[in-house]
């Protein structure tokens, strides 16, 4: 089964706004190994090598915070969704 | 807004337990849960140990909706291609209700209900952005442009609990102290999980994994019966993944586990109805939260309350016991008409006194103990390995069970004094 056919089994509520914001400038210059694109449970970062940007697909986030956490230099800034959005466990 | 007697921000177990035992007293309660509902942001392995509490949560758990009386305990070693399981049941474990399988969506829902009817507002989808000051201490919450003042306020709010970070109460989040949890809720009928975990109605079964499971890395898998799902999952070091040598993407774990031959027939004919993730605390003691300043108490995941034992993973009867004491050095606090740092240091005296620091203590040498890839590739790799060796007949006259045994302990290694260390620490475990 892909990631992405687990989380469309989930119930999302997405809001029009991101509750991660990534700030690119510390990904270029000081994370070499962007533990964002594997420790992700979501799967939800990638890298577009046009812009030198990564992304976030924020929709899917199931809001555990391991990239918090696991992003070191402080590139990610993730707070939780406004109260009635995001992910709804509907077992837990 | 008018002034609140407490708010307790996070309506899971321990919100909701220290809520519980407000109200039965009169006190004005107010929780603050950011989810559509109680439990609609948590998730569990998972399993929750009743004994310990019982001695204090009177009748809060009367007619709770456990899923299934853990009875039969397995663990079992991963090797590549092999495992060795050991398989527990015992009539004492049957007898009593020493342990259930839950799902918090389900279970604290009902919990809040239960709470809604007492007279407490559980106030859903309400997220706190930040805490109200005053004079140094805690007077309250902010969500938004909205203030609501409380003499206590009670940060409930779960492992990465951005209220006791504004507190300036929990330590920095460094990734050796946390371990990421990726489960699935597989559904599968009722007497089928009978059937396949050789358990009556109502009875299930708990079972962890090690070696293969996380390749080695930090971590495990759990297998946890419900009702009529299955919770299968795996946990991984935060640090760990990061530094593993070669790289793995922490969500395709699940799916080779669920690939092996030992979970494959279990789970045949079932269906994924749900996939989650959460972060769990896995620093022990020694990473704790600052438990209390002016005007705020922190409890439960906030505050760091969970334990891997090795054995087992302990969390939400961590986080109920510590929301009731709580609760109580509050009712202390109302009594007095102070609600300083000096008066709601009960807490921590009062947590000391109980399960909840005394086994966090305890076990305080345990993340150091279990930092050691040994547990994770050497030991599941090779016990199944040596039994494979003693019990496989192969072509021709088979050597002696003792000396292939002996051959196989020495040469993997398994006798050297590195080893042979590593079991005599456990006595320090």
């Amino acid at each position: 089964m892909k990631i992405e056919e687990k989380l469309a089994i989930d119930a999302f509520k997405t809001d029009k706004e991101t509750h991660i914001k990534i700030n690119h400038e510390i990904c270029r210059t000081k994370c070499k190994i962007k533990y964002c694109l594997f420790v992700c449970p979501g799967h939800l970062y990638s890298y577009n090598e046009q812009t030198d940007e990564i992304t976030v697909e924020y929709a899917g986030c199931l809001e555990c915070g391991t990239c918090r956490i696991a992003c070191t230099e402080g590139a990610i800034d993730w707070i939780y969704p406004k109260g009635e959005f995001g992910v709804q466990y509907r077992y837990g | 807004m008018e002034k609140i007697d407490v708010v307790i921000v996070g309506g899971g177990l321990s919100g909701l337990a220290c809520a519980y035992k407000l109200a039965d007293r009169g006190l004005q309660v107010l929780v603050l849960e950011r989810g559509d509902f109680s439990g609609s942001k948590n998730v569990t392995g998972g399993r929750l140990y009743l004994e310990p509490i019982k001695p204090l949560i009177g009748d809060m758990f009367l007619d709770a909706p456990f899923e299934r009386k853990i009875v039969r305990e397995r663990w079992s070693l991963f090797g590549e291609g092999n495992s060795l399981n050991i398989d527990f049941t015992g009539e004492k474990f049957r007898k009593t209700g020493h342990s259930y399988s839950v799902l918090r969506s389900i279970f604290d829902r009902w919990l809040s209900e239960k709470l809604m009817e007492k007279g407490v507002y559980v106030i859903p989808k309400y997220r706190v952005d930040d805490l109200l000051w005053e004079d140094n201490r805690v007077f309250g919450v902010k969500s938004g442009e909205e203030e609501i003042p409380a003499s206590v306020v009670v940060a409930a709010d779960g492992v990465l609990s951005f209220i006791g970070e504004k507190a300036g109460l929990k330590p920095k989040m460094r990734p050796k102290n946390y371990a990421v949890g990726i489960k699935e809720v597989i559904e599968l009928t009722e007497e089928k999980i009978n059937d396949r975990f050789n358990v009556e109605k109502d009875e299930g079964c708990a079972h962890l994994f090690i070696g293969d499971v996380t390749k080695g890395t930090f971590g495990g898998g759990f297998l946890y019966t419900n009702k009529e799902t299955i919770s299968l999952g795996v946990v991984v070091g935060i640090k760990a993944i990061m530094e593993r040598a070669a790289t793995i993407e922490a969500h395709s774990l699940i799916d080779a586990f669920k690939e092996r031959y030992e979970i494959k027939r279990l789970l045949e004919g079932g269906s994924v109805v749900e996939y989650s993730a959460h972060v769990i605390p896995e620093g022990g003691y020694n990473n704790l939260s600052r438990l209390y300043a002016n005007g705020i108490l922190v409890v439960g995941d906030a505050a760091g309350f969970a334990l891997n034992m090795g054995v087992t993973v302990r969390g939400m009867e961590f986080a109920i016991a510590s929301g009731i004491i709580a609760a109580e050095t509050i009712l202390d606090a109302f009594e007095k008409g102070d609600f300083s740092a000096n008066t709601l240091s009960l807490y921590e005296e009062k947590l000391k006194n109980s399960f909840v620091l005394k086994d966090m203590y305890n076990c305080k040498d345990m993340p150091e103990f279990l930092d050691n890839d040994a547990f994770f590739n050497f030991y599941p790799k090779y016990f199944p390995l040596f039994v494979e060796k003693v019990i496989w007949f192969g072509e021709g006259p088979k050597e002696k069970i003792g000396s292939t045994l002996w051959k196989e302990l020495k040469s993997s290694g398994m006798l050297s004094f590195k080893r042979l260390k590593e079991l005599y620490n456990i006595k320090n475990i």
